[in-house]
């Protein structure tokens, strides 16, 4: 009797020690995450007030509370400067009590915020940005980078044309640090394929008229021009290169198409183009069923970020919960032993170096007659697995 | 192929076409904030949000009202126009007899309204609007592919900025434009109702850009930000030309598009920039602009 008594005093004292231990590890007594974007500029379609709106629809989904204590979500616009970016979430992590900071969009923005995140040991949920940086020469032990990056976009769409013969190409860059990361890495496949590089303009951020581009562009004899751009210089490049013919001369190939930015191109121009996508609305049941609560709060079909923004939240408040705390090197670890499974993350896991490993899909802009919507953006021709589609861990960013 | 000097002529000459087909584009642009600029010495910032409003004007147009472009070309500068009637009599005429500082904030915080509200509405990615039929597909010169839609450029804008010119400098209306805005006491005084002179001055200059905003909107982004982009080269292309001056104001323009596309080809990187550089230049060597009067 004496025995049993001390065995369920001991089971009380350890019921009792677990729900206090599992209090006090939630760091003042609520979960909050941070969501940094451009709101109003260049990007704000990309990620903006909607990474917001499918972080909020990730919340509700797991119930608004975790471990006991409520979430909070806190919102900035970082106007795609790095150091209003940096300075808000270092403002977040040191005096607001931040414990994970998502959204993310232009490349340079990360790049400061992410040494902030570092630095406080807090954890940085990249949905939106496009270098590889954040887990090779930047990489993290807090770093997850979600969606996509510009090793994925160039295996997806490069790689397969260089193999079915398009051995010359030519690039129009955006001159900065992401256009050329992209180029660079692209470059690179070609040459491993077998290809070359026989020309490359960088054409300044913000460009309006590429024609004197797209005539370079022509005379270089390639068989195919990569776009190495994103948002309004994609679709000026485009429709000017549809505009001075070199579409039928030659072919075009975006590297990093978001769906508004598909959608702001006439389907006559963009309709066939093949593109890298890290998700797309209409690729299942599932997806779509998610895609139909996004559009009805947002407004508009979710462009990847969206998707990823809600998946990485996901991950990251179940991975909270299973490890009882929101200390983010116990949640880390949670994060990397548990695979992501939801309508975005397909076949995924959490590398150790922070690359979230997962489907990428081939995708063709859809034409004129295909596009029973103007929903119907692409076509998808092909799942690319992750382990095909990212690049080997590098050794030294193989964080326990 | 013809060289000279290692430089592809063939290449050369179809870089000068397209700067020359930007140039008239610039000129279309400047010559609208000449006019304000010039005429009536307010620096309207608004200048580059009215030209993004011509563009949605021309996509809202043939989305909600099956308007086409050859009638988007027409009456959206008129529409555009009427903001900016709307703009000088309500918003720029209080504070007319202020400091110019005091305008050029107003019509800069009027396009960033604006500017944010488009974002909001639209989204920042921007709309999809097609060339024309009749203006589809192009000529294959010796050098190189001309679109049949940026031959039309250069004529649309040589026809426009050669009329505008014609009409301030050589008819009697521009007389009495001229000297209105030179000496509006005076001009009262012989019965010219100088206040709706300017306020119709204005809204012709904000007509050209909308009317510059529909002629970009099959080439370019429809975009919020496309304003913003432009804007300031645009100011550039008004000061090396010479304020005040409408012939130096479409001469320059020309003469940009020219030097950004050379640019374009031989240093692509610094082509945002050399218009710039040349500014620098022309302020330090003839600080009223190449074509403007001195002070």
């Amino acid at each position: 009797m004496k025995s049993m008594n001390k065995t369920l005093l001991s089971a009380a004292m350890a019921v009792a020690m677990t729900t206090s231990v599992a209090h006090a590890n939630v760091s003042d007594d609520k979960v909050k995450i941070g969501v940094l974007a451009d709101m109003g500029g260049v990007y704000a379609d990309v990620c903006g007030p909607g990474c917001v709106t499918a972080v909020e629809m990730a919340v509700e989904d797991f119930g608004g509370k975790v471990l006991g204590k409520p979430i909070e979500i806190v919102s900035a616009d970082d106007q795609n400067k790095p150091d209003v970016g940096s300075a808000k979430v270092r403002e977040w992590v040191e005096s607001q009590g931040v414990d994970v900071v998502t959204g993310l969009v232009a490349s340079s923005v990360t790049g400061a915020v992410t040494k902030v995140t570092t630095d406080n040991k807090k954890i940085a949920l990249i949905a939106a940005s496009a270098s590889n940086a954040f887990t090779t020469k930047a990489c993290s032990p807090y770093n997850a980078h979600w969606t996509y990056n510009v090793v994925a976009l160039a295996n997806g769409t490069v790689k397969p044309m260089v193999q079915s013969g398009k051995k010359k190409w030519f690039f129009i860059t955006a001159d900065y640090a992401f256009g050329h990361a992209l180029e660079g890495v692209a470059s690179k496949v070609i040459k491993s394929e077998g290809g070359e590089v026989v020309g490359a303009v960088r054409a300044p951020l913000g460009t309006t008229d590429f024609s004197s581009y797209i005539l370079q562009a022509q005379a270089s004899g390639a068989d195919v021009v990569g776009l190495a751009n994103a948002g309004a210089d994609f679709v000026n490049s485009l429709k000017t290169a549809a505009e001075f013919g070199l579409t039928e001369m030659m072919d075009v190939a975006g590297l990093l198409v978001f769906t508004p930015n598909a959608q702001a191109l006439d389907p006559a121009i963009a309709g066939g183009m093949k593109t890298t996508t890290g998700f797309y609305w209409d690729r299942d049941a599932e997806a779509r069923e998610w895609s139909a609560r996004f559009k009805e709060r947002h407004g508009k079909i979710p462009a990847m970020p969206h998707a990823g923004a809600y998946s990485a939240t996901m991950h990251y408040l179940n991975s909270v919960k299973e490890a009882g705390t929101d200390d983010s090197d116990a949640v880390m670890k949670v994060m990397k032993a548990n695979k992501p499974n939801d309508f975005f993350a397909k076949n995924a896991y959490l590398r150790a170096d922070g690359r979230m490993v997962h489907d990428m899909y081939l995708v063709n802009i859809t034409k004129e007659s295909e596009r029973k919507t103007s929903d119907n953006i692409f076509n998808i021709e092909k799942v690319i697995p992750g382990d095909q589609a990212f690049a080997p861990m590098l050794p030294e960013c193989e964080f326990k | 192929m013809a060289t000279f000097l290692g430089i592809n002529l063939f290449a050369l000459s179809g870089q000068l076409l397209v700067g020359l087909i930007n140039g008239s584009f610039y000129a279309l642009l400047s010559l609208g904030l000449a006019i304000i600029f010039g005429l009536l010495k307010i620096i309207n910032f608004a200048q580059g949000a009215m030209y993004m409003l011509g563009a949605f004007a021309a996509f809202l147009a043939l989305q909600y009202l099956g308007m086409n472009y050859w009638f988007a070309l027409i009456f959206v500068p008129l529409a555009v126009g009427a903001v900016g009637i709307l703009m000088e009599r309500f918003l720029i005429r209080p504070i007319a007899n202020e400091d110019h500082l005091y305008s050029l904030l107003l019509t800069f915080g009027f396009a960033l309204v604006l500017q944010g509200l488009f974002t909001h509405w639209f989204g920042s990615s921007g709309l999809p609007y097609a060339i024309p039929d009749e203006l589809k597909g192009g000529t294959r010169l010796p050098f190189m592919y001309l679109p049949n839609y940026r031959a039309w450029i250069i004529v649309a804008s040589l026809i426009v900025c050669v009329g505008t010119w014609w009409m301030i400098e050589k008819t009697k209306l521009g007389a009495y434009l001229r000297a209105g805005t030179e000496n509006p006491a005076l001009m009262q005084a012989f019965g010219i109702n100088v206040p709706l002179m300017v306020t119709l001055t204005f809204g012709f200059g904000v007509a050209l850009a909308g009317f510059a905003g529909v002629m970009a909107a099959p080439v370019y982004s429809v975009s919020p930000e496309m304003g913003s982009n432009i804007l300031i080269v645009v100011f550039a292309i008004v000061v090396i030309g010479g304020m005040g001056s409408i012939g130096g104001a479409i001469l320059t323009g020309l003469a940009m598009g020219v030097v950004e596309g050379l640019t374009k080809y031989f240093y692509p990187e610094a082509s945002t920039t050399v218009i710039f550089f040349v500014m620098v230049i022309v302020l330090l060597l003839k600080p009223a602009g190449l074509f403007g009067k001195e002070a």
